[in-house]
């Protein structure tokens, strides 16, 4: 493909359908002034709408009553006290307004969670994406020879099952007997009990999750990649840029559509830790590794305090909310 | 379009559930939960039950100790409960709280096969609540001293002191003469038993008939300080099992001289101590002081029947069968499970047993834990804290308050339901 086309296709793009917006009748609405929203179909409003609605009730029903109803009841159950007594009886359960989430301000162990998933998402989450565009950049790269191979290679930790993949981490973290500690060791460095030390727990749970799911990352920033076009960077390489200079100010802008997506992906993700401690470290050392989904977990299904359950997984819900919102608008800004 | 297919999907789970419980003609299943290593090895006895009773296939569904109880809670939240399972005795409270365990009282009444005066009484008293029966005990367990005999002698003991002062004393002469880097005891900080065995030696872990925590009390507090001032002395380490990779190897160093475990461990040291395979012994629990022996926790394991049960009758079978004597000797051989009658310790020779005779001795002096559906979280409290105190995190009296408060709002409902109940 040539540069010219390339401008051809822009060109085609921002003029857009030709003439539709301007010879389509124009209803009278005094509330829509917006020129932009001129083109209408052909069918009267109401008739169209009802073709919409009955096109889409079967998706509405569905969604409705596999998603919002649940939802809500979620919510409501958040609002009580309901626990193992009130499945035995559901009268002993008590509405309580809004203390559980008073309840839950007030829980160290709630902060101590929200605080190792932060650790978590704000290290991890940066740190995956990170490995990910670097593999993404091996794998595509020109000298790299058989990348369907590293490419199969880099993905298959996504494709494996957590459980079997932990036993095996269990080993390598092993204090005595681990790979990791030995080979620290060959260089002097003397080992960490990486699961049985608070302050080390969560660094190895990042190691694995990193490890697990920079993958899935890195075959969409291939795709990415595979999107800038190549003259770009002759043009720059003419242009006396090092790699580095290419890398900064082509790679980076092009990949941003990428790199939004990633991060949102990565980020609701990463907030919803909880395979890898429990297969791990069943949230220990000293609740090192306890994270918010693994709290819920715990005061849901081993305690059945379902309304206190229900009450941490809406305040998680609206942290991964919030987190989105900030990265979309971050991202935004970006030039 | 969108709703056929879940309509299909639909149909098929529900074809599968009625699909579920198929059996001859006249042929009784018993579905039957056991968890980890009972799950895999009471197969030949199930074998032998089945040749006995015709009618009844049992079908053995092995479960994993961590998730257990979680599904138990889910299978009867969803009406799909066994007909019989083996259930940790802590558990009782909780699922008859819930309504979804069988009274077993009139059936052990009629019953020749199952005889009360012949069990542990302190183990019996775990499956009683209200005055009922909810389980009846298939194996027991209890925690006790294990220790390097040699160690011990070498500073001067040729047996386990009886008292706590003694025991301390012990220790410290045991640390002296262990290889540098040793500590007397090993008690993982990630176990909630070493501190609520103490705490059952000295007091009642809740007041008000269960509704506040009595851990600030003096009685409980004497337990708590015993238990974090061995830490904070050095004479154990603050570390969590999981840290360990090899107890038996450090045990057969002498970096460990003692421990508190339960009686899979006397199996496993006979294996698994190469170098010293014939220096260690087990002792019971010493008492805070000399008039007072010590207790241990009433563990182990019970069989219960589901309310929900279609088949009580053949399911009681099964109990009787599990709970003959001989049978129970026969397990025994299988698992290295402790047996809960008298007359199956005597008659296997259990009873004489070098290892196994500190059991049977602690076994006639075992305490429950308060009976209630919270204990499981109220436990795990006390070792959290217990962690954060051997840890140096939290001075005793810190701990000791800020357990009381969790536990407190742990039994804010019981109170309520309690309070309720009284005004009738």
């Amino acid at each position: 493909m040539s540069t010219v086309t390339h401008t051809d296709e822009d060109l085609a793009t921002t003029l857009g359908p030709p003439a539709a917006p301007v010879s389509a009748p124009r209803r009278t609405d005094p509330g829509r002034t917006d020129p932009g929203r001129g083109w209408r179909p052909s069918l009267p409003e109401s008739a169209a709408s009802r073709a919409a609605l009955f096109f889409i009730a079967p998706s509405l029903l569905v969604i409705g009553a596999f998603f919002f109803l649940p939802v809500a009841a979620a919510l409501a159950l958040s609002l009580t006290d309901f626990d193992l007594y009130a499945l035995a009886d559901p009268g002993t359960a008590r509405f309580v307004g809004l203390k559980n989430y008073v309840e839950l301000a007030g829980d160290p162990d709630f902060w101590q969670a929200l605080r190792n998933t932060a650790y978590f998402v704000v290290v991890g989450g940066p740190l995956s994406v990170a490995v990910s565009l670097g593999a993404a950049l091996l794998v595509s790269s020109k000298l790299t020879r058989w990348k369907g191979l590293w490419r199969t290679v880099f993905f298959a930790p996504v494709v494996t099952t957590l459980v079997a993949v932990a036993v095996v981490w269990r080993y390598l973290y092993n204090a005595e007997y681990g790979l990791l500690n030995s080979a620290l060791g060959a260089v002097g460095i003397e080992g960490v009990d990486w699961l049985g030390d608070p302050a080390w727990a969560m660094p190895a749970i990042i190691g694995l999750a990193v490890w697990k799911n920079f993958g899935y990352n890195m075959i969409i920033f291939v795709a990415g990649l595979a999107g800038v076009p190549e003259e770009l960077y002759e043009a720059a390489e003419l242009d006396g840029a090092g790699w580095w200079a290419r890398f900064r100010h082509i790679t980076v802008p092009e990949l941003a559509p990428t790199f939004l997506f990633v991060g949102v992906i990565t980020m609701i993700g990463y907030f919803q830790l909880f395979a890898e401690p429990y297969v791990m470290t069943e949230g220990g050392p000293l609740r090192a590794t306890v994270s918010v989904v693994y709290l819920m977990y715990e005061e849901g299904f081993k305690w059945w305090n379902l309304g206190y359950a229900s009450a941490v997984a809406f305040v998680l819900f609206a942290l991964m909310m919030v987190g989105t919102l900030i990265q979309l608008r971050l991202q935004r800004s970006d030039p | 379009m969108t709703l056929r297919p879940l309509l299909l999907l639909l149909g098929v789970a529900l074809g599968s559930l009625g699909g579920c419980a198929e059996a001859d003609e006249g042929e009784v299943v018993l579905e039957f939960w056991a968890m980890g290593a009972e799950g895999e090895k009471v197969q030949p006895l199930i074998e032998r039950f089945e040749a006995e009773h015709p009618g009844i296939r049992v079908e053995v569904q092995q479960q994993p100790w961590t998730s257990v109880h979680e599904k138990l809670l889910t299978a009867f939240a969803g009406r799909s409960t066994p007909d019989v399972s083996q259930f940790g005795n802590t558990w009782v409270a909780e699922m008859q709280a819930l309504g979804a365990l069988e009274d077993l009282t009139p059936y052990v009444h009629r019953s020749e096969a199952v005889d009360e005066g012949d069990y542990f009484g302190g183990i019996w008293d775990t499956n009683v609540i209200d005055g009922r029966l909810w389980g009846v005990p298939w194996y027991v367990d209890t925690r006790i001293l294990f220790y390097r005999t040699d160690l011990f002698a070498e500073a001067g003991y040729d047996a386990m002191p009886t008292t706590w002062d003694g025991w301390l004393e012990a220790m410290r002469a045991v640390q002296a003469v262990q290889p540098d880097g040793g500590y007397p005891i090993l008690l993982p900080v990630n176990e909630f038993e070493p501190p609520l065995i103490l705490g059952l030696n000295t007091a009642e872990l809740l007041r008000d008939g269960g509704r506040y925590g009595n851990f600030a009390s003096p009685a409980f507090r004497e337990a708590f300080a015993f238990y974090v001032g061995l830490y904070r002395e050095g004479l154990a380490p603050a570390t969590s099992g999981t840290e360990i990779s090899n107890l038996y190897q450090e045990f057969d160093r002498g970096r460990f001289a003692s421990t508190i475990t339960g009686p899979w461990n006397i199996g496993e040291f006979q294996r698994r101590l190469t170098e010293h395979p014939d220096d260690w012994g087990t002792a019971p629990i010493p008492g805070p002081t000399a008039g007072t022996p010590g207790v241990s926790v009433a563990g182990g394991a019970s069989l219960v029947i589901f309310e929900a049960s279609e088949h009580k009758a053949e399911a009681w079978e099964l109990v009787e069968f599990l709970s003959r004597p001989e049978v129970q000797i026969e397990f025994n051989r299988l698992t290295g499970d402790l047996p809960p009658r008298a007359s199956a310790w005597e008659a296997s020779g259990l009873a004489d047993d070098r290892y196994a005779r500190a059991f049977f001795e602690q076994l006639g002096r075992v305490r429950p834990t308060p009976k209630i559906p919270e204990q499981e979280r109220i436990a795990q409290t006390i070792r959290t804290y217990g962690e954060a105190a051997a840890r140096g995190q939290m001075t005793i009296d810190e701990a000791l308050a800020a357990l009381d408060a969790d536990v407190d709002r742990i039994l804010e409902k019981r109170r309520w339901l309690l309070d309720r109940e009284a005004e009738g």
